[in-house]
């Protein structure tokens, strides 16, 4: 039953990855893709943290810490590059 | 199953559907600076119970001292309202066309 509900909202979280795959392609303009592939790197975490949950195992919060840190970092570089055509100036 | 598991169970879900209600936000909402309320908000308020229900099942029901979600909690915390800072600025910055009833666009900066 639990391992059930676990895979459920499993499910929930892959569908909204795929809605923001959808929104990824949509756009229209620039910091809509970026807004949508920040989404999905919260996603993704979401995602890797209710397997942690189903397989019992603690190894996966590393890697989710990871993303988040990548993702953060990554999502501010891009801004910064629209902001100013220029990462460190 | 136990009450523990019930009350995992309780925070996955909520955790899952205001994740989804992000992502459906994204979507569906008109114009960005309205779309960026979706994903800044209900997304990490979902991420939060998510992190929440991994913590009582690591902690309590497995009985293992793991902190290491709550760094992950911590950090998406801080991250998202600064995130949501420089897409609204890049959005300001490439004037981004808006929605005729969405508020505020007045106090935009002219060229």
């Amino acid at each position: 039953m639990f391992s059930l509900i676990l895979l459920a909202v499993m499910a929930v979280i892959i569908l909204a990855l795929c809605l923001n795959i959808w929104s990824l392609l949509r756009g229209p303009a620039v910091a809509d893709r970026l807004l949508a592939l920040d989404t999905m790197y919260i996603n993704s975490i979401a995602l890797l943290l209710v397997y942690g949950v189903y397989a019992s195992s603690q190894l996966y919060f590393e890697a989710a810490l990871l993303i988040a840190m990548l993702g953060f970092v990554s999502t501010v570089a891009v801004c910064k590059f629209l902001l100013r055509g220029d990462i460190i100036e | 199953m136990t009450t523990l598991e019930w009350l995992i169970s309780g925070l996955l879900c909520v955790g899952a559907l205001f994740v989804l209600l992000g992502s459906v936000a994204l979507l569906k909402l008109p114009d960005f600076y309205t779309r960026l309320h979706g994903p800044t908000k209900a997304t990490t308020l979902g991420l939060g119970s998510l992190v929440l229900a991994s913590m009582v099942f690591f902690n309590l029901q497995l009985e293992t001292l793991s902190l290491q979600q709550l760094l992950i909690a911590l950090f998406l915390f801080i991250s998202a309202p600064v995130t949501a800072h420089m897409l609204i600025k890049v959005a300001m910055h490439h004037k981004l066309k808006h929605h005729h009833t969405t508020q505020g666009v007045d106090k935009l900066p002219a060229d």
